[in-house]
């Protein structure tokens, strides 16, 4: 198991120069600590903007939307910052720390956006766009035109009804997990951890139907 | 890589991936040391490894702090 997190908050003694000023005037009163959270603000910005422009070849958001995510994020990482000022145990620099919430709040709000487009359904169900969601060329698609017909088979024999229609979404429809979380009321992990449990099934189901070997090995 | 290889890839699963909770409580943490000594913290951190090999939306997340932590953005 990898290692984890420490249960003490760092102290000041504890960790770099850098990241003690900022717990020190983070944790203060009066003007001192107006400029330190304007100071953040200024950076959680900045980082929120630049990850909402690394992200936007990916997303059906133009310029103005985008500012408004970038700018919603970093207000929402502001409070989250100072809020669990307790939670930094000194693991990294502080600016790290900082910079995870910007970058989370990010993913978090182009999930609900998701769903802004009214052309997004989670109704319906096209299997013909199956082998085009793996890449298969129409050769390759004819080659392995029994496996991928045994794949939908067992998905609809063998997944929960949860699994399936987690499968469905993300797998046929593309939606992202951030957005099917949203969608679900639940979130990112307990999507993770359901579809992880539907694709070890399905491999376990096409190795015994003789369709894929045992582990990641190809079939000859 | 071919649609076969995207299936196979797609279907299968690492016993030491962690979950996406626990890669991001660790993610600031795990960044720092890959801009550090990437090889040392992947063989710190396997299960991370794994998550971040199967999970997109964690993955991008890594790239996002990452970049952010490479382009010193403070």
């Amino acid at each position: 198991m990898d290692p984890g997190l420490g249960d003490n908050q760092a102290t000041l003694a504890s960790v770099d120069p850098e990241s003690a000023e900022w717990l020190r005037t983070l944790s203060g009163t009066g003007v001192e600590r107006e400029a330190a959270v304007e100071r953040l603000h200024a950076i959680l910005l900045r980082v929120a903007s630049n990850e909402v422009r690394r992200r936007a070849p990916r997303l059906r958001l133009a310029g103005p939307e985008l500012d408004d995510v970038a700018h919603q994020a970093a207000a929402d990482a502001l409070l989250a910052v100072t809020a669990k000022l307790g939670g930094f145990r000194g693991e990294s620099r502080f600016t790290t720390w900082v910079y995870k919430f910007a970058v989370l709040e990010v993913s978090a709000k182009l999930g609900r956006h998701f769903w802004c487009d009214p052309r997004v359904s989670l109704e319906g169900e096209d299997w013909e766009r199956l082998p085009d969601r793996f890449g298969f060329d129409p050769a390759e698609r004819s080659e392995r035109h029994d496996l991928l017909d045994a794949l939908r088979r067992a998905v609809d024999e063998e997944l929960t009804e949860r699994q399936r229609q987690i499968f469905v979404a993300i797998v046929l429809k593309g939606v992202p997990a951030d957005a099917l979380a949203v969608e679900l009321g639940t979130n990112r992990n307990a999507i993770y951890k359901t579809m992880f449990d539907a694709r070890r099934k399905l491999r376990a189901v096409l190795v015994a139907r003789g369709y894929l070997d045992i582990g990641t090995s190809r079939r000859s | 890589m071919n649609g076969w290889d995207e299936l196979d890839r797609f279907l299968g699963t690492d016993p030491r991936d962690v979950g996406c909770a626990k890669a991001m409580d660790l993610l600031h943490v795990y960044v720092e040391l890959v801009t550090r000594d990437p090889e040392a913290t992947r063989r710190r951190y396997p299960g991370i490894v794994a998550h971040l090999r199967a999970c997109g939306p964690c993955r991008d997340d890594f790239d996002g702090l990452l970049a952010a932590v490479s382009g010193n953005a403070g």
